[in-house]
């Protein structure tokens, strides 16, 4: 049952207290922000910029981090020359600046152990950032729900956390990764790999795919057509 | 408060004064929903007006085609913000659906309804009067699934949550219930030119 928060939400400043590689094209940007309300696994943020006049560009990102921890959240943003919150990010942002952002942001792609599982992850490019939050926090507070991560990215620097993935995947017992290649003769995620996930997993309880929407509606078709409750299927899509 | 260093790609001035605050100009067309696109077949499609639980009239895809057309075109914006300029669709009009019933609205709030079980409530009052349309054609085709189609809501002037996809229904209420997205705490209007994107703004 879905309980409203009749607050407004506010904006709040937060502070830029790490940034760190996280791929070839991704930085890690961890911020010290005091939300007023919980977060769950999978929402996002309003971050909003302002020039010296008042212009303002807002761009929304998922945090990638857990709920819970130490007042500190991660964002994972990809170094665009051209975007004009990315590129402010790649290539100003410090660490001791303020930043203007809002939420948690979003009710529809977020997990939680209250959910249950199996949970099937799958996640094309930068939309494996709300999947990592998801993971994280399994671990965290619920490690004997079964997960699998089925992760596309194009090419292996590419892969966002792989490391982390890597590691999870050798320490947890019930979290299994399936990390594929696109570029140099790989493979995009087809009826096949669907079917090799699903025989690991087990029949999950529910998937969560994010990416590019063409990336998402393609997954989601194969998951239709391998037989799973259309209900159980959750997305979240950038891009045109 | 400026944020240091932080200049911004301020975009020309015509496109400025059409982008409505925290908006920017994309060229594509995003897809933003929750599932995967329902299967939906035309030959079992409904399009149902209901008061509460009672059904006041329902079209066949046939009987809804052979509707008055009308057409709208412009800007459209998304919470999530971008906006489309000189978008083109083509449907049929809140006020052709309620003459073709033979009624008139009755409460002054509804809840549109989308085979993949999504609402999002609007005001009467922004569908009559031409302002809104179930629409079936964008820029001149049918609406492809991913945008929505066969039939999605159109209300131009509120942030695109409110263009219900896939819809199958209004369904007329007493009080402003809020949907999918303003019970997640989404704003229960939705104008993009007062930046009405969350509860309270």
């Amino acid at each position: 049952m879905i309980e409203p928060d009749p607050r407004p939400l506010p904006w709040l400043n937060a502070t830029l207290v790490g940034i760190a590689p996280a791929s070839a094209r991704v930085k890690s940007y961890r911020f010290r922000v005091a939300f007023d309300r919980p977060m769950r696994a999978g929402q996002h943020v309003d971050v909003r910029l302002t020039a010296p006049d008042g212009y303002q560009a807002q761009r929304s990102y998922s945090i990638a981090s857990p709920p819970g921890g130490d007042g500190t959240i991660e964002l994972l943003i990809e170094g665009l020359p051209e975007g004009e919150v990315s590129g402010f990010f790649d290539a100003v942002a410090a660490v001791g600046d303020t930043i203007e952002m809002r939420g948690p942001i979003g009710g529809a792609f977020v997990w939680g152990p209250e959910d249950g599982g199996p949970l099937l992850l799958i996640g094309g490019g930068s939309g494996v950032v709300p999947l990592l939050s998801m993971l994280r926090h399994r671990a965290a507070a619920a490690p004997e729900i079964p997960a699998l991560l089925l992760y596309s990215a194009r090419e292996a620097g590419e892969a966002i956390a792989a490391g982390e993935l890597a590691t999870r995947a050798r320490d947890e017992p019930h979290f299994d990764l399936m990390l594929t290649l696109t570029r140099a003769g790989g493979r995009r995620i087809d009826a096949g790999l669907i079917a090799e996930a699903l025989e690991r997993l087990g029949s999950p309880r529910h998937a969560y795919l994010c990416g590019s929407n063409a990336f998402v509606s393609a997954v989601a078709e194969r998951l239709v057509e391998a037989g799973l409750d259309p209900s159980l299927i959750h997305t979240e899509r950038f891009g045109g | 408060m400026s944020t240091r260093g932080f200049t911004g790609r301020r975009p020309p001035e015509a496109t400025r004064e059409r982008l409505p605050p925290g908006q920017y100009l994309t060229e594509d067309f995003p897809v933003l929903q929750i599932g995967p696109n329902p299967r939906i077949d035309l030959a079992t499609w409904s399009f149902t007006l209901s008061e509460g639980s009672k059904p006041l009239k329902s079209w066949t895809w046939d009987a809804f085609n052979a509707l008055p057309r009308t057409r709208w075109g412009g800007d459209i914006h998304c919470v999530t913000k971008w906006s489309k300029f000189d978008t083109a669709w083509e449907g049929v009009s809140f006020d052709a659906l309620l003459a073709d019933a033979g009624i008139a609205a009755p409460t002054d709030f509804l809840l549109a309804e989308g085979y993949d079980d999504y609402t999002t409530n609007v005001p009467v009052a922004d569908l009559a009067g031409g302002k809104g349309m179930v629409a079936t054609h964008y820029d001149g085709a049918p609406i492809p699934p991913d945008h929505g189609g066969p039939a999605r809501l159109l209300v131009p002037h509120l942030y695109f949550w409110k263009s219900a996809k896939w819809v199958k229904g209004l369904r007329f209420t007493k009080r402003d219930e809020g949907g999918f997205w303003e019970l997640r705490g989404y704003h229960m209007y939705g104008d993009p030119w007062r930046e009405q994107r969350f509860t309270g703004d």
